[in-house]
């Protein structure tokens, strides 16, 4: 701070008084048109259209799904989400036939992408659970690089605990929130 | 946000229970007592607006080494030290009094002093003249505080540092900065997104953080003055975990790409990113050891989440925690030589202290749920996150476990502290 004229020098002393309180200027973040808050897994399968942590895609929610299979209830590519157990990325040989099935069809599908989206429960670090949520995604990831399905088709983001549902009381609901969602950017 | 007000409940200090004897012996250090004291209202108190000697009372209070001496009843209620009469103070067993003045002076502004008299010996410890702004009446108050606190206890007073947090009122995050004792919030940043991880810079004038608003973690750092930020790490994957270098020039963060968390430097304005170790694990929540030589962080390398430490430089890994098969979230203290983290402890996450000479733990907070310990900058009190009634609320425990604060808003979850430096 230079000496300047006084009008400018009470300014300052105004600038540091502020200063001295708690000088932060706030920065708003421009409101962004969907909320993105406690969408439940289960919600996510029901409408392929939810928009909860997926805005990195557009969702044709005009696409017919009883011709969609990734949409078709009655069809196993319409189960997007992959369980996991707490702090946990091995997958479940239950979900085996679901991986399978995302790897026929991203084989099948040159030009489908998908983003694997891993969470966590709201226990513990968010950062490490941001970590955990990326390994479950990875973990996806890699069962379908097994299968044949190329890297250039999948990317792998973390939530972390950042989507789970707040509060849960019990591992009822705990276990809802430790999932990868499969995403398709093509639906 | 700004409605959101922080309050102190100051909840248990165990040695102003009689019957606590036997825990007395387990005390080290030079505050096992209380120590008696009388802040004396100050002279013309009601020209600012703000009540100094309240706010010097309660910062005392809060830190739990003072036992704070009713003065109301008193006749004679002197405001500078000639007009105290000792034999009245000291038969309230005062230790040392506080007595001050306010003067309004020219161009609107506050004139106030204040003298910390010793009551025994009848000799002044501290006295200062401050004058401000009525508008910073509050920061002066802590500032006063600060200065007695110093001096009957021989450590740094924090209270007039600040502590950075993490609101979310419905769907709207953000970080916000209040004062040490919860008063006046700032929102820094806001973002229907979430936002987290906030970090210090170590002179206090920014904050990293990890924000979600372009639809995956981002580091950003944000200087306070002129809300100015930059985008300090965006690559493709997950971007996160700030953490800055003691000198505050590089940021130790953590990249994903393709695969797993992994830690990198890289320089405050975006260069120089460095891979500091590989590993097929999860390697997160950097923090710098105190000389800068060593990061230290959290790693599932042995199969669960443990704290491991690297040279800054890279080189050989080695293991830090070794009880527990869940310890996450390294903090240093300021002195270097101990490390706060969280533990879970047979499905309760506590915020444990561990002497890294020694290497001997103690569990600190009582919650289910705490994250995010954070040393305030004297080393005397850890600050961190928990649950109560259902929402995220901050509370405090001082580093010998004896005394505890909780800090609740009224409306909203709060979460994510992180206590900022002292500036002077």
């Amino acid at each position: 701070m230079l000496n300047q004229t006084k009008i400018q020098s009470k300014l300052l002393v105004a600038l540091a008084a502020s200063a001295l309180l708690v000088a932060c200027k706030s920065t708003p973040i421009a409101d962004k048109p969907a909320a993105v808050e406690d969408k439940s897994p289960s919600a996510q399968d029901a409408n392929g259209a939810d928009t909860g942590g997926i805005k990195e895609v557009a969702i044709d929610s005009n696409a017919n799904d009883s011709n969609n299979p990734l949409k078709d209830p009655n069809n196993i590519l319409s189960k997007r989400n992959i369980y996991f157990d707490f702090d946990s990325d091995t997958i479940r040989a239950e979900y085996r036939p679901n991986i399978e099935a995302h790897a026929k069809y991203l084989l099948a599908h040159a030009d489908a992408k998908t983003i694997l989206q891993g969470n966590t429960d709201e226990r513990g670090a968010r950062e490490y659970n941001l970590s955990l949520g990326q390994r479950r995604s990875v973990a996806v990831k890699k069962a379908l690089n097994l299968l044949g399905v190329k890297d250039s088709q999948i990317e792998t983001v973390s939530y972390g605990e950042e989507k789970a549902t707040p509060n849960c009381a019990d591992e009822d609901c705990f276990q809802l929130n430790r999932y990868v969602g499969i995403v398709y950017a093509n639906d | 946000m700004n409605l959101i007000r922080l309050v102190y409940f100051f909840v248990i200090s165990l040695i102003t229970f009689p019957v606590s004897a036997a825990l007395e012996i387990e005390i080290s250090g030079g505050s096992a007592q209380q120590i008696p004291i009388a802040v004396v209202p100050f002279g013309n108190a009601a020209i600012s607006k703000e009540n100094i000697s309240n706010i010097i009372n309660a910062d005392l209070k809060r830190s739990g080494l003072f036992r704070i001496l009713e003065t109301r009843g008193m006749a004679n209620l002197p405001t500078s030290a000639s007009q105290i009469k000792y034999a009245e103070w000291s038969a309230l067993q005062a230790q040392a009094i506080v007595v001050g003045n306010v003067e309004a002076v020219s161009g609107g502004r506050l004139k106030v002093s204040f003298q910390l008299m010793d009551v025994l010996k009848q000799t002044q410890l501290a006295g200062m003249d401050y004058q401000l702004a009525p508008s910073q009446a509050r920061a002066t108050a802590h500032k006063i505080a600060d200065v007695i606190y110093q001096k009957l206890t021989g450590e740094q007073g924090i209270f007039a540092s600040r502590i950075a947090y993490i609101t979310k009122l419905g769907n709207r995050f953000a970080l916000q900065v209040a004062d040490a004792d919860g008063y006046n919030p700032q929102t820094v940043v806001s973002s229907n997104e979430p936002i987290i991880s906030p970090a210090w810079s170590p002179d206090g004038t920014k904050l990293a953080y990890v924000s979600f608003e372009k639809k995956k973690p981002i580091v950003f750092v944000q200087s306070l003055m002129s809300g100015s930020r930059n985008m300090v790490a965006n690559f493709k994957g997950n971007n996160s975990a700030p953490a800055w270098s003691p000198d505050g020039s590089k940021l130790a963060i953590v990249l994903t790409y393709g695969a797993n968390s992994q830690i990198y430097t890289i320089d405050v304005n975006g260069g120089n990113l460095k891979q500091v170790i590989k590993s097929s694990a999860i390697d997160t929540e950097p923090a710098f050891s105190r000389d800068g030589n060593w990061i230290y962080f959290t790693s599932d390398r042995g199969g669960k989440p443990q704290i491991y430490k690297v040279p800054v430089g890279g080189g050989s890994v080695s293991r830090v925690t070794f009880e527990g098969s869940y310890n996450v979230s390294p903090r240093f203290s300021p002195d270097g030589k101990s490390l706060v983290y969280i533990r879970n402890d047979g499905g309760k996450f506590r915020v444990a202290l561990q002497d890294l000479a020694s290497g001997q733990v103690q569990l600190l907070s009582e919650g289910s749920q705490d994250e995010s310990p954070s040393f305030a900058p004297n080393g005397r009190v850890i600050l961190y996150a928990t649950k109560a009634g259902g929402r995220g609320s901050l509370a405090a425990v001082s580093s010998d476990g004896k005394v505890r604060q909780r800090l609740s808003e009224s409306r909203g979850d709060v979460r994510e502290p992180a206590w900022g430096p002292i500036n002077n």
